[in-house]
Parts: structure tokens; C-alpha cells; sequence
């Protein structure tokens, strides 16, 4: 469904609609309208896309785990302009390492205004993982669906329609390489960030009474501490399995602040944890 | 009790509740989610991969995947090294000949008195354009053939085949990337190992990483390797040969970044090597036009830029010691009179120690700046414009090294195994201390690698002054 909408509204003007009022903003991020975040796992094409928006030029290689640190870069669309951040290749978002811990915090955290992420078209089933973790999360998040070729290359047909339709948000089909699916991109995430497209995002479903109780009751706890929580049940659920960064961070009351961008802990530091 | 506190203890009292398993139930319905959506939304018809899968299990295989890799970097340096002959004697012709003549002739027109036209030309400018012309065409072939490389899909190959290596080392099997990144740039290399997690492997990560030769010494090494080893064979095999000698050198580097990660997880850092799973990406294939154009501009140029920039002070730092005089000779005299004996003993001299010493900002400048204190060091002999033009391509080069300073096949090969192992420049020195904030490591990261130089000099020139 939403991706047909997309598609309509960028058939409505000329081809490359988007492209033509996109301004590629290099690293100039002060004042900001929207904050995108680019989440997925490794080496699905999180930077290629990051440069396509940006016209940035952040290190691409077929290799997984190149980007360590948070790149921003900014661009303007229709008036408005973007902040983008690109994180972390992560598998999930469920384990303790700093690198998934960047991602995490800036997703939950940093509150952006669209999550796009992005996933490898030949891999769905395993990309999926962490698209479903993201989408617990927050709902305002967009589906990249990447290396698209490379999927119709192995024979591999992916249905973005039955995609969009399982996850709730929009679905985009992308050879982002060769520059495919980048106007679509766009359109979506100026549909997301203005609240024109109202998401339903897919949600795990817990059929456990204890369980649902244990976490309200948290949830509700955790509201009344730290008023800004985004997702207030996301970080219940990791109290109750017992996530030590979570712990840590409600100890400590920095629970919701994100680190400032390219911050990573001093090995000393780490050592001593 | 602090509201931060009762929640930690309902939580967990509230985990008793649910049970234990809970992180892996939550997995589980995460998977099964996943999967019943990629399940409607997926149609795979007949596979193709498996031309893949064959490539992967001969360029991983225990039998082939050394050999093979050997071969391509052989193969890779061998394009550069024959490729960038021609370029790099026009380049050299047109600025150290042409431009720098006509130069002169400007001045010598205006009446320029001799310090001001030998500060500007024959220090800042003629440094400068030694660094391009000695640079930029290997750099030109060479990094758009290593982006190619990277683009297919070989390097987490390499990173897999060296993964055991690593894992015997006591060190962590990530850290064939993070070396990988250090052949670009040492700096770029420390802070990759952040993809480490264990701080005792990201440690002896970020001490070898400098073992790794980077950008700004390809190009000495390609150099030398050319006019010092190629120049040993017949003609029609010294490019092969200088290329081989080349790839001996980066699999020096290799070896010495597993003997001294063994080392240190067996002493300082001691501790078991921790798993993890390596994915092998897709081959992709290159975007040739993209890669190319890529490669030049963001990498040969950036890389020349940070050169220029280092190079132009250099040569006036270079000028002025070499033309202010304490006593009866000049400053670089001095340096190079008290440096020399200490570098005769390791099969060096006291220009290369001097050179490496003014380079440590970039490594990028090191052989223009060997060849201006050989050249200014010999000068008073000669006639100062007729030795400076003349040096337009590498049989030139080499016929000053060995004319004037003195060099033979003992000093090449030894410049090359101390273009490997010598301190890191001072922007990776800098970055260790940014992830480390440890003073000790940072010390041993920069100390380590000019100790290892100093006694592997010394064990070859002692070896060759016993044999030859």
C-alpha cells in the first residue's frame, strides 16, 4: 500500500521529482527540521545511501563494519531541512557491543524524526530481525530494501507490497549503486517526518499475562523517573531480561541521553568496566 | 532508596515472575516473525549462487588462498610499478626540469638575490614537486586497482584466510580488517578497531596496526623497490622483481604483526582469543568508471594534498638547515655528520635517519627529502642548477643516491624494512592516545615499531658485512 502511494505521488510530477529539489547539504547540519537515522545491518548499503542524500563521501567498501562512528551529514526537500545520521552496521539490537549500543541509544534515544532501515533484499529473512527490533522501538521508521538487483541477479523476487503491508511503513525498493529508489526514498521519508503517512508498525505479540503485567508496571515506574522516555515498554522489556547496559544507565540516571556524535569510550575506560 | 533503585529491584523481583529464558523467547518470536514475513514476501526461483560459492572455497581454501593472494598483490604492484615509469619521468621532466628552469630564469631576471630565489625554488618548490612526481602516478594506478579489490569483495576473503593466523596469535580474528584499513591510512586503521570489543584484542589491534603500510609509504616502497631490487634483474624482469619485492615487504608486515600480537597476548595482554562470526559479502561487481574516478579524487588526491602541504615546509625547514651555517658547516651537515655513524652501523646513514626524523608528520615526504639533503649535501662540488634539473626520472634518482650519498643494494633494501617497521607519523600517534587515553600504550605503540626497525637493520647489515 504505501509504497504505492509513493510511487503515485512521484509518478504525479515529471521522473526524479525528488532528486531535482534535493539539495545535498555536505556537513552542514545546524538547524534542522527532521532528524533521519540509517540503521541496518552490516554492509547492506547504509553509507552508499548516506552519500546518495548528502553528497558526502564516507568511506564504501564491500565489507562489513567500515562505519564506527556516527556520520551526519544534511540535505533539504521540499523546504525542509534534514539531519542524517548514518550508524552502525548492527545485527541486532539485543546484544551488549559499544557499536550496537551507538545504534540503540540514538534510535531510542535521539528520537529521530524517520529511522530509515535498511535491508539487504538477498537476506530478508535474517534483515528482518532487526527491522522487527527497530520497529518495537518507534514507528516512524521507513523500509530501504536494498541490493534489489543483486536479489533479481540470484533469481530472488522480494513482494514489497506484501512487505509493506506485514510491517506497516513504507517499503522502498532500492539499487541505491546505481542511484535506484533514491527519489522513492525521499518521498517516503518526507511522508513519514511531516505525518502525512500514519504508521502501523508491526508488533510482537506477547500472549503472557505475567509477562504484559510485569511490563506496564514497569513501564509506568519507568515514566515517572525519566519523563522524556520514548518507549518507556522497550526499555521494561530490557529490564526484565536483564540488559546490563539498560541497568547500568537506570542506575546511573543517564537512561535516555545519547552520547554527542563520533564519542566513543576511551580504551581505558572500557577496560575498566 | 532512590526511585532509581526500586525500579531495579521490582524489575528484578518481576524477572522471578516471567522466568528466566525471557531474552530467549523474546528471540524467538522475533525469528518466527521474521520469518513467517520474509516467507510471504519472498519468492526465490532457481539459485545461481554457486559459481560464487566456488570462487569462495578456492580463494579460502587452506591450499590456495595464500598462493592466490600472494599473486594478486604481486600482480597489482607489477601494474603499478610498469605503469608508472613513463608518467613519473614526464612529470619529473616537466617540474624538476622544465618548470623549475623556467623558474629560475624569472628570477634571475628580476634580479632576485640567491636566498630568496634558493628558499622558495630550490626549498619549498622543488620539495613540492618531488613529492608530486615521485607520488602521484604510482598512487594513480595503485589505488584505483586496490578500490577495485575492495569493491569486488576480496578483502574479507583475505580477512578470513588470515582470521586463523590471528586466532593463534591470541588475538582477534576482526583484526585482519582493521589492518586492511591501516593499508589506507594507519590512523583510519586505530580507530576501525573500535569493531573490536574485547579491550585486550582492540589493544594489540591498535599497537600492530602501524605494521600495516599505509598510503604515505607505498609510494617509498615502490620507489626503491623499483631502482634498488628491480634494477638487480635483466631488464625484462625488474619490474616483476621489483613487485615481488614489494609484497615481500607487506607480508613482512603481516608476520610481524602476528609475532608481536603473539608476543603481547602472551605477556602485557594475556588472554584468550575471543570468536566471532565473519560474513563473507557477495562478490559485487565494480562500478569501473565509479571506482576509478572515486579513487583519484578522494584518495590519490587527498592523500597528495596532505603531502604538498607537509612537503612545502618541509623544504624550507630543508633549505634553511642546509644553508645556515654554525661554525664552518651547516646545520644539516651537523645533524647528518652526528646521525651517520649510528646509521652506517644499521646499513642506513645519517640523511635517511635525518629525512625520517623531519618526516614524522607525514611519511609521504621521505624520499624527496632524502633526495634534497643528498643533493644539498654534495652541492658545494657542483653547479647548484645543473644538478637540481637534471634529475627528471628514476635511473636519475638512483644514480644520486648512489653517486653522491654513498648508497648501495645493503641501503635499499634496508630503507624498505625501515619504511615498514619505524614510528608511526604523528596523526596516528595522536589517534592512539584519542582511543587509549593511555600514555603507557601510546609510548609502546610508537617506541615498539623503530626498535623492531633498528635491530632488523642491524641484523641485515651485519649479516651482509659478514657474507659480502
Amino acid at each position: 500500500m504505501s509504497h504505492a502511494e509513493t510511487a503515485i505521488q512521484c509518478g504525479s510530477c515529471a521522473s526524479g521529482c525528488n532528486t531535482a529539489h534535493l539539495a545535498k547539504l555536505g556537513i552542514k547540519t545546524g538547524n534542522w527540521d527532521y532528524v533521519v537515522a540509517l540503521a541496518g545491518n552490516p554492509n547492506t548499503g547504509k553509507s552508499t545511501i548516506f552519500n546518495a542524500l548528502t553528497g558526502l563521501n564516507q568511506h564504501v567498501g564491500n565489507w562489513a563494519g567500515k562505519t564506527v562512528t556516527r556520520a551526519e551529514g544534511a540535505f533539504t526537500l521540499g523546504g525542509k531541512k534534514f539531519k542524517l545520521v548514518d550508524l552502525p552496521g548492527t545485527y541486532s539490537l539485543l546484544s551488549t557491543s559499544v557499536d550496537e549500543e551507538i545504534a540503540r541509544d540514538f534510535v531510542l534515544f535521539g528520537k529521530p524524526d524517520v529511522t530509515v532501515v535498511v535491508a539487504d533484499a538477498t537476506r530478508l529473512e535474517r534483515n528482518l530481525n532487526l527491522v522487527l527490533q527497530i520497529l518495537e522501538i518507534t514507528d516512524r521508521a521507513v523500509v530501504a530494501l536494498n541490493l534489489i538487483d543483486e536479489a533479481g541477479r540470484n533469481n530472488i523476487k522480494v513482494d514489497e507490497r506484501s512487505l509493506a503491508r506485514d510491517l506497516g511503513v513504507p517499503v522502498v525498493s532500492m539499487a541505491a549503486r546505481s542511484g535506484k529508489g533514491v527519489d522513492e526514498l525521499l518521498g517516503a521519508i518526507e511522508q513519514v517526518s511531516s505525518g502525512e503517512f500514519q504508521a502501523r508498525p508491526h508488533r510482537i505479540k506477547y500472549t503472557d499475562d505475567i509477562l504484559e503485567n510485569a511490563i506496564d508496571t514497569l513501564a509506568t515506574q519507568l515514566h515517572g523517573q525519566f519523563e522524556d522516555l520514548p518507549n518507556a515498554r522497550w526499555v521494561a522489556l530490557r529490564l526484565l531480561e536483564g540488559d546490563e547496559s539498560i541497568i547500568n544507565a537506570v542506575q546511573t540516571a543517564t537512561l535516555g541521553t545519547v552520547r554527542a556524535a563520533n564519542v566513543f569510550p576511551p580504551l581505558v575506560q572500557l577496560e575498566a568496566r | 532508596m532512590t526511585n532509581s533503585e526500586a525500579i531495579l529491584d521490582n524489575a528484578a523481583r518481576l524477572r522471578g515472575e516471567v522466568g528466566g529464558n525471557l531474552h530467549d523467547r523474546l528471540t524467538e518470536a522475533i525469528y518466527s516473525d521474521a520469518g513467517a514475513i520474509a516467507g510471504r514476501a519472498v519468492s526465490a526461483g532457481e539459485q545461481t549462487g554457486n559459481l560464487e560459492q566456488k570462487f569462495d572455497r578456492i580463494l579460502t581454501s587452506r591450499l590456495w588462498g595464500f598462493p592466490l593472494m600472494i599473486l594478486l598483490l604481486t600482480g597489482v604492484f607489477w601494474l603499478t610499478i610498469a605503469g608508472a615509469n613513463i608518467p613519473s619521468a614526464m612529470l619529473g621532466e616537466l617540474l624538476q626540469g622544465t618548470v623549475y628552469n623556467a623558474l629560475h630564469g624569472v628570477a634571475a631576471a628580476l634580479n632576485a638575490p640567491w636566498w630568496l630565489s634558493g628558499f622558495w625554488i630550490d626549498g619549498v618548490y622543488l620539495a613540492t614537486a618531488w613529492v608530486v612526481s615521485v607520488m602521484l602516478p604510482p598512487m594513480a594506478i595503485f589505488f584505483p586497482l586496490f578500490t577495485l579489490l575492495e569493491d569486488l569483495g576480496y578483502l574479507p576473503r583475505v580477512a578470513f584466510n588470515l582470521d586463523r593466523l590471528f586466532k593463534r596469535a591470541g588475538a582477534h580474528g576482526k583484526q585482519a580488517l582493521t589492518m586492511m584499513m591501516g593499508y589506507g591510512c594507519n590512523a583510519a586503521g586505530v580507530v576501525s578497531t573500535r569493531i573490536i570489543d574485547s579491550p585486550r584484542e582492540r589493544m594489540i589491534a591498535i599497537v600492530t596496526n602501524n605494521f600495516a603500510i599505509c598510503n604515505g609509504r607505498w609510494g617509498t616502497l615502490i620507489l626503491i623497490g623499483a631502482i634498488f631490487v628491480g634494477a638487480t634483474a635483466p631488464p625484462f624482469m625488474a619490474s616483476f622483481i621489483a613487485a615481488t619485492s614489494v609484497v615481500a615487504i607487506a607480508i613482512l608486515g603481516v608476520i610481524f604483526t602476528l609475532l608481536v600480537s603473539a608476543f603481547l597476548s602472551k605477556t602485557w595482554l594475556k588472554g584468550e582469543a575471543s570468536s566471532f562470526s565473519l560474513e563473507l559479502p557477495p562478490y559485487r561487481p565494480p562500478q569501473i568508471w565509479q571506482t576509478l574516478y572515486k579513487s583519484i579524487i578522494d584518495r590519490t588526491l587527498i592523500v597528495l594534498k596532505r603531502a604538498v602541504i607537509m612537503a612545502a615546509p618541509a623544504g624550507a625547514v630543508i633549505w634553511l638547515i642546509s644553508n645556515i651555517n654554525i661554525g664552518e658547516a651547516s646545520i644539516a651537515t651537523h645533524l647528518i655528520s652526528f646521525l651517520n655513524p649510528f646509521g652506517l652501523l644499521i646499513g642506513l646513514n645519517g640523511v635517511i635517519l635525518l629525512a625520517y626524523i623531519v618526516a614524522i608528520p607525514a611519511n609521504e615526504i621521505v624520499i624527496p627529502t632524502i633526495l634534497m639533503l643528498t643533493l644539498n649535501l654534495s652541492k658545494s662540488g657542483l653547479a647548484q642548477t645543473g644538478v637540481m634539473s637534471g634529475i627528471d626520472d628514476d635511473m636519475q634518482i638512483q644514480e644520486v643516491l648512489t653517486g653522491m650519498g654513498g648508497w648501495t643494494l645493503l641501503t635499499g633494501i634496508n630503507l624498505l624494512l625501515f619504511s615498514l617497521l619505524h614510528n608511526p607519523c604523528s596523526t596516528t600517534i595522536w589517534t592512539i592516545w584519542q582511543e587509549t587515553r593511555s600514555l603507557k600504550w601510546t609510548t609502546i605503540s610508537t617506541i615498539l615499531p623503530v626498535v623492531l626497525g633498528i635491530a632488523v637493520c642491524l641484523l641485515t647489515a651485519t649479516a651482509a658485512r659478514l657474507f659480502f
